[in-house]
């Protein structure tokens, strides 16, 4: 177990990369603390794979540093870092048996047979795979088989870092779901820094202990779930965690008060000395439609649709913009009723986050 | 754990591998430079006294070049015909099953197995007493007893990779089965055609037994050309060194252009 | 495999190649069975001889003899070829253009006519003028292939491996080129040694193309027939006189048609045999593959 420095690190598949746009990964600068599990997500060709190859020993960074509690490892091979890793797609030895697989990576550092056998057999016993040990690896289904590098994955205690690399894409949800919280209980019970590359956002809000959000090739945001939904770092975040995401209007902030089309809202803060592209950005958790009380409180706004998700209700609004209408996601809480003459757009003032040029700008006392 | 280690071993076995598949090619292609007297005089590594007189020989004699003419004839229509007709039983057997299809598929492929020298004379008489001794016609249906099976077998393994899922929204789409094998799937199955077609080049070009058998003036292939001008003239080598270069070539221009292929193609689409 | 529909108008899609196969086949087999049965005194006068051809065959010592070195022959370049294509296949470059370099040259001695390829060993084993004979004979070691049993083996032997090891090579390679890099990765942070890659990642997936590569190499060196006999002429004696070349002085040297017919078959027999027992073993093994 070990804390992961990345000292400056930055990549670029290109041999003689000219501006920021050749880089497949930005300059980073982090310490990822021993012990945590964090998950790495984005979009597909956010550069998280990168990163991952980058910790894992496959691929040498073009700039930067990458460094093992404190010792450099960035010229280290695979072999040498002492990590697991799992991958997206099942990797079993085939003709080997269940057992030998598991084994396979004790046996080949020489292990005594007696603390294989009882690694083997706990192993076995988490994936749920004991009544198949002694079968050969090949025909096994896929699940099976991600199971099996799953648990290759987890059989020696001392690793680094535990690497997964999107591992539940070929699981089936029942499965999925099953996996993931024996993950996170084996994270309790060892304490292995473990890095969790995903595109899905349930997964890595509920793996993880920090989710790091990565965008374009840079990560713009590195926090706990809650900080991701209450204060998203990057419009990218504010959009990409939450189902729906959050609402970004384009405003004008005099003191604590935005000017948004329609109308003005209420903020929490007061943001002097803004520059560039500002918008504000609510959760639709934070929103509320409610019927016009002749106050003119609120945003004048129209419902276009009603999705019914279960718990929830997920209310389609639209607001009229400079140009054309511009949609507003709501979500309305459990028995709370929707109708047509909710008119009015009600934000809670202190869940405004407020963007400019994409980065959240912090409030100051108003 | 060095990484540069075992890729210098690679390269030295490799290195090793290709000298010893060149040398014998190199030293054809040193005789075919050199003068018959020069070649029986002294042992020379290269030629002293380079001469193109032996490929002039040959591309100014008919009876020499003809050959190359006729070999290039009937492996074009034996690849032709085997292509044509393997398609559509390639077809059937990748998606139909139907009486004896399990033994249909190896009885063709036993044809592949059938040893040339047991066919030799029985070609002969077959196509003498039907009147197509010596004919291009001849030599290339000779050859589709080895190469038909052989590009069934090769294209059924490329058409099994092709979902059947497409073939029945093209039906379902109303296209006929003529027109759905010609614009949709000959299409997909592209690559798996360009290799059947390399396969079968490849071994009509490269046989002698039948092809010699099978043919006396008019369509006497190259490889037959010269071993009975070598008989003949007795030691004219550097003839006969500068024919075998000129053997080599149709071949390396062919691997040249399906170089990016070969190595799915040998796998005869089964990887 | 099981999702295939029956459907017997399949036959009509068939029916071409059944066509093609039955005139370059099937109607030349009968005129082989025909002339196995029959004795003639010239003049295409024909008579039934029953199994006398099969019988006087298999009690004579010159089939038993050449199958005998068929099988022998056989046997050493598969020995050979196999691991060395195999060995070769795990050094090729995995791609660049240095592996294009590789592909092309290793697949030229595949397209060279096979009259040519005796030529040139021919030529390239002769004392005289061939750079091997004058390299052997120059280190003093007493090498003819025309003379001497083990030379003419040796020649024939590295003949057929010089020919044919880059197929077993360039199969062997298209399989580990279908190993995706994680395998690679994963035995790395194994710790798998070399050996542990090659025996539980490589080998495997090789296994299937490796099937074809020995069925093809056991199908056409048991058929051999044009490079020995271009290079020894069957010679010295009859010490490289494999089956096809024996088949062949029979039939169209000495025009023994009915013992030749008779030989053709039983030969044919062999074959068939031996690759039926393959093909069984190798479609198993798909049907095993294809069972994941």
């Amino acid at each position: 177990m070990a804390k992961i420095t990345l000292d400056n690190l930055a990549h670029s598949y290109l041999a003689n990369p000219k501006g920021p746009e050749d880089y497949a990964l930005q300059q980073l600068d982090h310490d990822w603390a021993d012990g945590e599990a964090y998950a790495l997500l984005g979009a597909s060709g956010c550069g998280k794979s990168t990163l991952l190859n980058i910790i894992s020993g496959l691929l040498r960074p073009s700039q930067g540093r990458i460094l093992f509690d404190g010792v450099d490892v960035t010229d280290a091979p695979t072999a040498a870092r002492n990590i697991a890793q799992v991958f997206q797609f099942p990797v079993v030895y085939d003709t080997m048996t269940v057992r030998e697989n598991l084994a396979f990576p004790l046996r080949n550092r020489g292990a005594d047979p007696a603390y294989i056998a009882e690694r083997v057999a706990s192993i076995a016993a988490m994936i749920g795979m004991e009544a198949t040990l002694d079968r050969k690896a090949r025909g096994l289904t896929a699940d099976a088989k991600q199971k099996i590098s799953l648990g290759r994955g987890m059989v020696r205690e001392d690793v680094n870092a535990l690497l997964f690399d999107e591992p539940l894409t070929v699981i089936d949800p029942q499965m999925k779901w099953e996996l993931r919280t024996q993950l996170k209980s084996l994270h309790h019970d060892f304490g292995h820094t473990m890095i969790y590359v995903t595109h899905d956002q349930t997964e890595a809000l509920t793996f993880a202990d920090k989710v790091v959000v990565m965008h374009e090739g840079r990560v713009v945001q590195i926090g706990t779930p809650e900080a991701l939904f209450e204060t998203p770092a990057h419009t990218f975040v504010g959009y990409f965690i939450g189902s729906p995401g959050m609402n970004l209007l384009p405003a004008e902030i005099e003191g604590t008060t935005a000017r948004v089309p329609g109308g003005t809202v209420q903020l929490g803060a007061a943001y002097p000395g803004l520059q560039g592209k500002v918008e504000i950005g609510v959760r639709p958790e934070y929103a509320r439609l409610l019927p016009d009380d002749g106050s003119g409180a609120g945003l004048p706004a129209r419902i276009r649709r009603v999705e019914d998700v279960g718990r929830h209700k997920i209310v389609r609004a639209e607001i009229d913009g400079p140009s054309g209408p511009l949609p507003v996601n709501v979500v309305a809480p459990e028995g709370a009723g929707v109708g047509l003459d909710q008119t009015r757009l009600h934000f809670d003032p202190a869940r405004i986050n407020v963007y400019a040029d994409d980065w959240r700008v912090e409030g100051a006392a108003a | 754990m060095s990484r540069a280690r075992p890729r210098i071993g690679s390269a030295v076995v490799m290195t090793l591998y290709l000298l010893f598949l060149m040398l014998p090619i190199y030293w054809l292609t040193n005789m075919s430079l050199k003068t018959n007297a020069e070649i029986l005089s002294t042992f020379t590594l290269w030629p002293n006294d380079l001469t193109f007189a032996n490929y002039r020989t040959i591309l100014t004699d008919p009876s020499w070049y003809m050959g190359y003419v006729n070999s290039l004839i009937y492996v074009v229509m034996n690849t032709v015909i085997s292509i044509a007709a393997a398609l559509p039983a390639a077809y059937a057997f990748s998606r139909y099953r139907f009486l004896g299809d399990k033994h249909l598929f190896f009885w063709l492929l036993t044809n592949r197995m059938a040893p040339p020298a047991v066919f030799a004379l029985p070609f002969f008489q077959l196509y003498s007493s039907v009147g197509l001794f010596d004919t291009h016609i001849a030599v290339a249906l000779a050859h589709c007893l080895f190469n038909v099976p052989l590009a069934v077998w090769i294209l059924e393994g490329f058409m099994r990779g092709v979902p059947k899922e497409i073939d029945e929204t093209a039906y379902i789409d109303g296209y006929s089965f003529g027109r759905f094998f010609l614009r949709i799937f000959m299409p997909l199955i592209a690559s798996g055609i360009g290799v059947a077609a390399f396969f079968c080049f490849m071994f009509s070009w490269v046989e002698l037994l039948l092809s010699r058998t099978l043919t006396s003036v008019d369509a006497k292939p190259i490889a037959a050309t010269m071993t009975r001008t070598v008989s003949a003239s007795g030691l004219d080598w550097g003839v006969l060194a500068a024919a075998g270069v000129l053997t080599i070539l149709p071949g390396a221009l062919v691997i040249w252009f399906v170089r990016n292929y070969i190595a799915k193609g040998f796998a005869l689409g089964r990887v | 495999m099981n999702d295939k529909t029956v459907n017997q108008k399949a036959w009509l899609l068939v029916l071409p190649v059944l066509a093609l196969v039955a005139f370059s086949a099937v109607i030349p087999l009968m005129t082989v069975v025909n002339y196995s049965v029959q004795d003639t005194f010239g003049n295409n006068q024909f008579f039934p001889a029953g199994l006398e051809w099969f019988e006087e065959l298999l009690a004579s010592d010159r089939m038993w003899n050449a199958l005998g070195r068929q099988v022998a022959f056989s046997a050493i370049i598969l020995a050979i070829e196999v691991p060395l294509g195999v060995f070769i296949a795990l050094n090729m470059p995995k791609r660049g253009a240095w592996a294009s370099v590789c592909l092309v040259l290793m697949s030229l001695p595949l397209l060279i006519p096979w009259n040519v390829v005796g030529t040139i060993w021919q030529i390239f084993g002769r004392v005289d003028i061939g750079l091997l004979g004058a390299t052997l004979a120059e280190l003093g070691i007493d090498y003819n292939y025309t003379q001497d049993f083990y030379a003419a083996w040796a020649t024939v032997i590295v003949m057929d491996v010089w020919h044919w090891t880059s197929l077993v090579a360039l199969l062997g390679y298209a399989g580990l080129q279908s190993i995706p890099d994680a395998y690679y990765q994963a035995a790395k942070i194994d710790q798998a040694s070399r050996w542990a890659v090659f025996r539980y990642i490589e080998l495997p997936k090789m296994s299937g193309v490796l099937m074809i590569a020995i069925l093809l190499r056991f199908m056409d060196s048991f058929m051999i027939y044009t490079e020995p006999f271009v290079v020894t002429g069957g010679g010295p004696g009859n010490d490289t006189t494999f089956l096809s070349i024996d088949l062949v002085k029979m039939a169209l040297g000495q025009f023994d048609l009915g013992p030749a017919a008779a030989f053709s078959l039983m030969y044919f027999l062999v074959i068939l045999l031996v690759s039926w027992v393959f093909y069984t073993v190798m479609t198993t093994m798909d049907a095993r593959e294809g069972r994941k």
